[in-house]
């Protein structure tokens, strides 16, 4: 692969991974808290999506509007999904949870489904068409088919660096809540022990609502931000990027935000490389995040950074 | 009175119950592939409401939702015919479904007569299961002779679904007539439900690819198309049937325009038969907007199963099938069709392009 | 009750059993009979399950992957070499495939044998881990297998899958294999090997210091769960007749299909699952009047598309909530427990 092809690979993958990382942060929230694989983190992802495209159908309303309405509900019904399917088996043992959770992300799907219907919508007027204009470094002006084009470059479409931007927004606003806010020591309190935890007053309930709620809504951003850059959304669009983001959860160390974002990254950058330099194995992409899972929970399950002492809300 | 008028009505309803044919129509209503089941839905039932009637009793349609899935493909063409009694069945859409289906309709002798089905496998040692649509060797030729003479493309990159054995099949159909006419060919692959083909893009753009071939279905036909006029990609795009519906364009947006593809049938194309000017005008009429691709194979396809019944003369499946499987000359709205031998239509393949956020009528590629 | 009693019971119930089975091939309609064979794949299919997943404690999440190579390995089997010949379009299958051909039994032998391999060469590194660590691991290789079996298109045939496979799944075999597998697993689940592992399920601490074993012990769970799924794949195959990648064929859906199953009937329980497996064949026929069109008072009204699905999921979501031991908890079918229902109600 010459030089500028890599590069661009670098930042096609950059481009996926911060996606990724957005959706893993969600994941590893609900975790760190509660030791649940939250199966339904993609669907909320979907849910978001879906919120955004028929508020604006409906309404006609600016974009903006659209996207708080859709980040609010996200939280609203994480929060309903805590209140409804996990609380209840609170006390059962964990895989009770989990295939509950597994149930919730099947019952979002098929919702969906009946709601929404499964063909594919078109969310390519929602929002501001700016937003997948390129950047393009580089390059030369050339006439192709009586137009003026740029051809070549290191090119990345403007929502890239959006996305980019809004996760780090997304990281520092959470580390301001969890260790500058009451209810983020809560959070965190809860993380290490609950029965202590409620003893000291805490309604340890609400704060894990809290949590999915949280968690829920940067599942809603992310939603958001994907269906811009690839601009559908249909019931299932949930599925592959909640599993992706899963991997890079545990890859980062589940638990810890800002191991959550650099397993996002690092899952987008290798990923898209993989196939830049074996186009032939472009078929195995998602074997190959797996690959990575078992190696990585195999090696070191507590993945890159989920060491105890670290960040674990 | 009251008693009369009920029982006038019992009878009523009764004589109707028993004087109705029963078609089945297996469609994926929900699931990967809806688009294609409810739009040629559609057209079944414009054609039903149009031509209610054969050998004087009422069509009545059964539709049973597939989910786009192989299981409930088998199920519900068991169910067609052993609960519902269908005399023939429409469907099923996708190649895959049509395959599994077909094995329980081959067995109990029942037509089964595909609207979209173009893998060769779907017709292949069938005596039982046919199509009103082209097969994929043929498909393969004409984006070929597309891409290679009329394009002047000299390089193309051919984005593989790996997870459609439509995909894979049309792919490999384009290459052997590519080599033929002399140019090179390079594959990228990818799995339906993908989003991100930067990767692939990157790649073909390396290796200096004048011309993608997609071989998919809608969706990720969309998805490729933004990425790669993102990526700077300015030269031809093309793609097969699968392309042929609205979602394309609603999803592709600008950079859909100027994708050429290869289909069934444009409502834009001149019309050849009295049917084809009948359907555009009922569809324009109900739906107060231009009919797509499939809602016409939809219509086609209840007319030779209608056609078969009335031939037949009677509502035994043996010799239904049999006189599908004799339709000539039939004059449909996407073309004369000639089942052959081996169950496939005779047809030609017509060339669309996008313009402005239409779909264009271009040319005509015959067999 | 003595033990020959019982013996007796169960000789007669399985004798009856066969008598049902052949009443209704003879006189009910092929839909019915193909959806009598579909409760016993879906049986065995549960079972198996059952045996990782209920009896053992740990939670795998890789069956479909186990019922693919199952399935895979049995239809290249079974398939005459023309049929191959004609069906690998892309590339031509590789030796040995391409020239054999073995009866049905055989074929599906193997194919659990293959799939009992897969599940050990998988079971070895994955069972170090635990809890839902194991679960994702598991749906990891799952999802690893089907992707292979999508692109290895000189084994597999691709996303074309295998076609035109002999239809061999009929009610005798389906169910005459369900046999067997509760056969195996209910005596593997009442020996001291069962009790073994249902130590380690309760208490994983207690039960290694008691001595067992824990990872010989599941890891013997999880393959011969392997096995049987690899049965169950074969069957499914022949009586789909046609096998592909597709994530609704073999993967992860159909891993979440038997999943509802057992937690339906009882997660943990051999006779919930095959009850289990008996509803959900039943119900996805049955509950498809909620998606044709319906009459209420009078209203005519379309069906609701995906309505089935969404029945499933909330069933899924309620039981897990409001009933999570399912139907039959953790209890089995036992001859004593039947005898004592009539006393009970006797006395009233």
């Amino acid at each position: 692969m010459d030089p500028k092809t890599l590069l661009q690979n670098f930042v096609n993958g950059l481009s996926l991974g911060s996606l990724y990382a957005l959706i893993a942060i969600g994941y590893t929230m609900v975790y760190g808290i509660l030791r649940l694989i939250n199966f339904a983190h993609g669907d909320i992802f979907m849910m978001a999506a879906y919120f955004t495209f028929f508020f604006v159908t409906l309404t006609q309303l600016p974009w903006y509007f659209a996207a708080i309405f859709a980040i609010a509900s996200a939280a609203v019904l994480g929060f309903g999904v805590d209140r409804i399917a996990y609380k209840p088996i609170r006390k059962a043992p964990r895989i009770s949870a989990l295939i509950t959770a597994i149930g919730v992300s099947f019952f979002l799907e098929s919702l969906a489904v009946v709601i929404f219907s499964g063909i594919p919508r078109s969310f390519r007027t929602i929002f501001p068409q700016f937003l997948n204009e390129m950047i393009i470094l580089g390059g030369h002006m050339e006439v192709k088919y009586g137009q003026e084009v740029i051809l070549g470059g290191i090119r990345f479409p403007i929502i890239s660096v959006v996305t980019l931007i809004v996760t780090a927004v997304a990281i520092v606003f959470l580390w301001w809540f969890i260790y500058k806010t009451k209810i983020g020591m809560a959070m965190r309190s809860v993380s290490v022990d609950i029965p202590t935890t409620s003893l000291m007053g805490v309604n340890v309930d609400r704060i894990i609502g809290m949590t999915f709620a949280l968690g829920s809504a940067l599942a809603g951003v992310g939603g958001i931000l994907w269906a811009v850059r690839y601009p559908q959304v249909w019931p299932y669009m949930g599925f592959i990027p909640g599993m992706k983001a899963f991997v890079a959860a545990v890859f980062g160390g589940i638990g810890s935000v800002p191991g959550a974002v650099m397993g996002g990254l690092i899952l987008g950058i290798t990923e898209v490389m993989m196939v830049g330099l074996f186009p032939g194995a472009a078929g195995y992409r998602d074997a190959f995040a797996f690959f990575i899972l078992i190696i990585i929970l195999s090696v070191k399950p507590s993945g890159l950074l989920g060491k105890p002492e670290l960040v674990k809300v | 009175m009251r008693k009369l008028v009920l029982i006038v009505l019992v009878v009523f309803l009764s004589v109707s119950a028993f004087s109705t044919i029963k078609v089945g129509a297996i469609l994926p209503m929900t699931g990967g592939v809806a688009a294609f089941g409810q739009m040629i839905w559609q057209g079944v039932q414009l054609a039903n409401e149009l031509f209610p009637q054969v050998l004087g009793q009422e069509i009545e349609i059964v539709l049973l939702d597939n989910n786009s899935d192989k299981v409930q493909a088998v199920n519900t063409t068991r169910r067609a015919i052993e609960q519902d009694k269908v005399v023939a069945i429409i469907g099923q859409v996708i190649s895959s479904n049509t395959i599994a289906g077909g094995t329980v309709a081959e067995e109990s002798g029942v037509a089964m007569v595909s609207p979209s089905s173009t893998n060769p496998l779907v017709t292949q040692d069938r005596k039982y299961v046919s199509r009103v649509c082209f097969s994929d060797p043929f498909q393969g030729v004409a984006a070929a002779l597309l891409a290679f003479n009329n394009m002047g493309a000299k390089n193309v990159a051919v984005f593989v679904d790996v997870e459609q054995d439509y995909a894979v099949g049309f792919a490999n159909f384009f290459k052997d007539t590519a080599i033929e006419l002399g140019g090179t060919v390079f594959y990228e692959y990818y799995k339906s439900g993908d989003q991100d083909f930067t990767a692939q893009i990157s790649d073909a753009l390396s290796k200096n690819a004048d011309a993608f071939f997609i071989p998919g279905y809608y969706q990720e036909i969309a998805l490729i198309a933004i990425q790669a006029r993102q990526l700077g990609f300015y030269d031809p795009i093309i793609a097969g049937d699968g392309a042929a519906v609205p979602e394309t364009i609603e999803i592709g947006g600008a950079a859909v325009n100027g994708l050429y593809f290869t289909t069934h049938y444009d409502s834009g194309s001149p019309a050849v038969t009295d049917n084809a000017k009948l359907f555009v005008e009922a569809y324009t009429k109900k739906y107060g907007e231009a009919p797509g691709t499939f809602t016409a194979l939809g219509f086609d396809t209840y007319l030779v199963i209608r056609d078969a019944i009335e031939r037949a003369g009677s509502t035994d499946r043996e010799a239904i099938a049999q006189a599908v499987r004799q339709t000539k000359d039939f004059p449909a709205v996407t073309g004369i069709i000639t089942i052959n031998e081996s169950g496939d239509a005779i047809k030609s393949v017509a060339i669309v392009k996008i313009e402005n956020g239409k779909f264009v009528y271009d040319t005509t590629i015959n067999p | 009750m003595t033990v020959k009693k019982r013996i007796v019971f169960t000789a007669v119930a399985i004798i009856c059993l066969i008598i049902v089975l052949y009443l209704s091939q003879e006189f009910m309609s092929s839909y019915y009979s193909r959806i009598i064979t579909l409760i016993g794949i879906y049986g065995i299919m549960a079972v198996s399950l059952t045996l990782v997943n209920g009896i053992s404690g740990v939670f795998s999440l890789g069956h479909a992957g186990f019922i693919a190579v199952g399935a895979y390995t049995s239809a290249l089997l079974t398939l005459s070499p023309q049929q191959k010949e004609i069906t690998f379009l892309i590339e031509k299958l590789i030796w040995p495939f391409n020239s054999i051909q073995l009866p049905f039994f055989w074929a599906t032998l193997i194919g659990g044998v293959v799939a009992a391999i897969f599940a050990l060469a998988i079971g070895w590194p994955s069972l170090r881990l635990t809890g839902d660590y194991f679960a994702i691991a598991t749906l990891g290789f799952a999802e690893i297998i089907r992707i292979f079996a999508l692109n290895l298109n000189s084994l597999t045939n691709g996303a074309l899958g295998l076609k035109a496979l002999p239809d061999h799944s009929n009610i005798w075999a389906s169910w005459g294999w369900l046999l067997v597998t509760v056969a195996c697993v209910t005596s593997l689940s009442y020996s001291s090997f069962g009790r073994a592992l249902r130590a380690i399920r309760e208490d994983r601490v207690a039960a290694q210091a008691m001595g067992i074993n824990v990872f010989k012990h599941q890891l013997m769970a999880f393959v011969v769960g392997g096995f049987f799924a690899g049965i169950s794949g074969s069957l499914y195959a022949h009586w789909l007749s046609t096998i592909d990648p597709r994530t609704n064929t073999i993967g992860i859906m159909l891993t979440f299909n038997v999943l509802i199953m057992i937690v339906l009937g009882g997660l943990g329980s051999i006779t919930g699952a095959i009850i289990g497996g008996a509803l959900f064949a039943f119900l996805s026929e049955w509950l498809r009047f909620l998606e044709g069109p319906m009459n209420i008072l009078g209203f005519k009204i379309m069906g609701i598309t995906g309505l089935r699905m969404l029945v499933f999921s909330s069933l899924f979501v309620v039981i897990m909530i409001f009933w999570p031991r399912g139907i039959m908890g953790r209890r089995e079918f036992s001859w004593d427990g039947l005898a004592s229902l009539f006393k009970r109600r006797d006395r009233k």
